[in-house]
């Protein structure tokens, strides 16, 4: 029988592919906390000296408040616009809603650094200068379609008669909206909102170029490769950034558990 | 027409010549009608009839596309749901799924701004009406189909509405939950004296609650009456049909005599009845007659006699306890005709291949224009 062997070459497999995926992110903290300028094997200590650095390190600072402020407004901004669409889709019917959808959608197939060179060009052709704004704008565009898929299966979701009986209970079309549609999208919202943070926050070809004299943070990380000496800093930084997104990854699924639990529905967004 | 098929007191929705189109699809074909206030109104049909369509044009979520809608004498032309004195229980009940029992409930107060203490009185008396007091801090999920309608029910009477729709409220009920929420509905439409506007393809629920019925085929409605004049007096054979069980017998109308309609009917003979047995009128020589099972009765004993009767052969007997139901094949009938006879002390059963004498009455028989193949459905 070739059953049992079979299974080892799977079990192998997957311990193969999960060792690829992860391992690169397991030295992370260990290089962070290795008392050495060099990224190498041997260990040669432990250190905290990396992130006291980093605590010192006042260009750092800069760049990761850049950062929020452009991933907070392009997740706010994207999310508004992708709620509207959303709901347009998911509800009426009207010519070209197809195509208009499935350019909106395009950015997500679209190779970045395009996207990137033809904002730039746009935007000097026109005048502006660069800025966080900028960023900002080429983010709400990477972000949107992201924003558009995740809340139009809420809109989709969403029962027809819930509007109609709240319409019937006697409300407008604008009380209905805020007191039924959008508290049973809320957790399709906010998977929109964490979804479009965490993009904006990692995205680097469109802040490289569209950045003006403030970087974001990854675009400082970039920066910060070309000297070795800045390396264990850049990996002490990698590791607070990872546990970061996990404990933003942990938050939404808890709010998505808890919102599962007052409406009794099954299935996610996220 | 009996005395209950004439609206009494004053109309309360008017529906003049009510039409929809969706697109090229006609989904109400000029529906009138007149519902009256405190009545309980239903509107019955099969599937894709239109009365989902009219009900909803009622609510105001759609507009019709031809003829008027008014509501307490007020024209309802471009008014919106939420400004129309009706409240709908919808047939998914639609409860929120994120409010409890009492916020569910207390839905449409806002609007009112009663204050804190009078809301609660109000979604604790609307709770208590249909037996749910004591629910209001429950999860809306945490609820059974029938608890679930029961809020829906509460929530929309809280707002004392001028009429109740309901779409197929009970649909989704198991049968003796169904039979059981029947006959509250119905007690609690007398106790508040809202006028209801029921929407069912059930034909059962339908004669069980109702004051009037409108029977709809294809956007129309074909006959408005009340449940023992559809039942008694169908005015055409999809009405009869749909309506409980019918024999049909090919038809054939001889004359007229003394007032009567002279008929000579295959199976069972001849046979002259009053105008009144043909309510949709006669029309030509060809037509048909309908018999309700229970009008056909097996004559067991030699000893018993009827006005008519007949000599057939059982083909099929089927026992249900405190019946039985006996396909008969009457000779010159074209199909077996049903007879519903009660299992009475001593009355014995009969068995597929048995003559059996059967006896009728001329006031059992409606005469019917048209003639069809369809078969009698049970």
């Amino acid at each position: 029988m070739s059953a049992p062997r079979h299974r080892g070459w799977f079990r192998g497999y997957a311990i193969g592919y999960l060792v690829f995926l992860y391992a690169p992110v397991v030295l992370l903290p260990v290089f962070a906390f290795n008392d050495s300028a060099i990224i190498a094997f041997p260990l040669t200590g432990f250190t905290t000296a990396h992130f006291g650095q980093l605590w010192a390190a006042e260009a750092m600072h800069g760049a990761l408040v850049s950062s929020l402020k452009v991933a907070v407004a392009a997740a706010a901004i994207s999310t508004v616009l992708g709620i509207c669409a959303a709901r347009a889709s998911a509800r009426y019917e009207f010519p070209g809603r197809r195509p208009i959808i499935g350019f909106i959608m395009l950015p997500l197939v679209l190779p970045e650094i395009i996207v990137a060179v033809a904002l730039l060009v746009v935007l000097v052709q026109l005048g502006f200068s660069l800025s966080l704004w900028t960023v900002v704008l080429g983010h709400v565009l990477v972000c949107t379609p992201f924003s558009i898929a995740i809340l139009s299966s809420a809109f989709l979701n969403l029962d027809r008669s819930l509007e109609e009986a709240s319409q019937d209970l006697g409300e407008g079309r604008a009380m209905t909206f805020l007191r039924v549609t959008l508290p049973l999208v809320a957790p399709g919202i906010v998977a929109s909102l964490l979804i479009g943070f965490t993009i904006s926050l990692d995205e680097f070809i469109i802040a490289f170029f569209l950045t003006g004299t403030e970087p974001t943070l990854p675009v400082y990380i970039w920066s910060q490769l070309r000297f070795t000496a800045k390396l264990p800093g850049v990996m002490a930084l990698g590791c607070l950034m990872l546990i970061a997104s996990l404990a933003l990854l942990g938050a939404a699924e808890y709010f998505r558990r808890r919102a599962q639990r007052q409406t009794g529905e099954t299935g996610g967004y996220l | 027409m009996t005395d209950d098929d004439r609206p009494r007191g004053r109309a309360l929705i008017t529906l003049d010549r009510v039409e929809k189109r969706f697109g090229d699809v006609a989904a109400l074909g000029g529906v009138s009608a007149e519902i009256m206030e405190g009545e309980f109104f239903s509107l019955l049909g099969p599937s894709g009839c239109g009365k989902t369509t009219l009900l909803r044009l009622i609510a105001g979520f759609d507009e019709p596309t031809g003829g008027a809608i008014a509501i307490d004498g007020q024209p309802m032309a471009g008014v919106p749901a939420n400004l129309r004195p009706t409240n709908m229980v919808f047939q998914s009940y639609a409860i929120f799924p994120h409010l409890n029992v009492a916020q569910n409930v207390a839905y449409g107060l806002r609007r009112l701004r009663l204050g804190r203490a009078e809301t609660a009185r109000r979604v604790d008396e609307a709770l208590g009406m249909v037996d749910l007091a004591g629910y209001g801090s429950r999860a809306a999920h945490a609820l059974s189909g029938g608890q679930r309608q029961r809020v829906a029910l509460a929530r929309a009477l809280i707002m004392r509405p001028r009429v109740l729709l309901l779409d197929e409220p009970l649909s989704a009920l198991d049968k003796k939950l169904r039979e059981q929420m029947q006959v509250e509905l119905r007690r609690l439409q007398r106790a508040v004296g809202i006028t209801f506007v029921l929407v069912t393809h059930d034909q059962e629920e339908a004669l069980i609650m109702s004051d009037r019925i409108a029977v709809m085929f294809e956007g129309r409605i074909a006959q408005l009456a009340s449940p023992e004049t559809l039942y008694r007096r169908p005015v055409s054979r999809a009405v009869a049909s749909f309506i409980g069980v019918m024999n049909f017998f090919d038809a054939t109308v001889t004359g007229e005599a003394g007032g009567l309609i002279e008929l000579d009917v295959a199976g069972l003979g001849r046979v002259a009845i009053p105008p009144e047995q043909a309510p949709g009128g006669v029309n030509g020589a060809a037509a048909s007659v309908g018999i309700r099972p229970e009008m056909l009765t097996v004559l067991f004993s030699e000893t018993d006699r009827a006005e008519h009767e007949v000599t057939g052969e059982v083909v099929e007997a089927v026992y249900y306890g405190d019946m039985t139901y006996y396909d008969l094949k009457l000779p010159g009938a074209d199909r077996p005709a049903t007879v519903s006879m009660r299992n009475t002390a001593g009355r014995r059963v009969l068995r597929p291949g048995d003559a059996a004498r059967v006896g009728w009455g001329r006031e059992s028989v409606i005469l019917l224009a048209e003639r069809g193949a369809g078969p009698a459905g049970r």
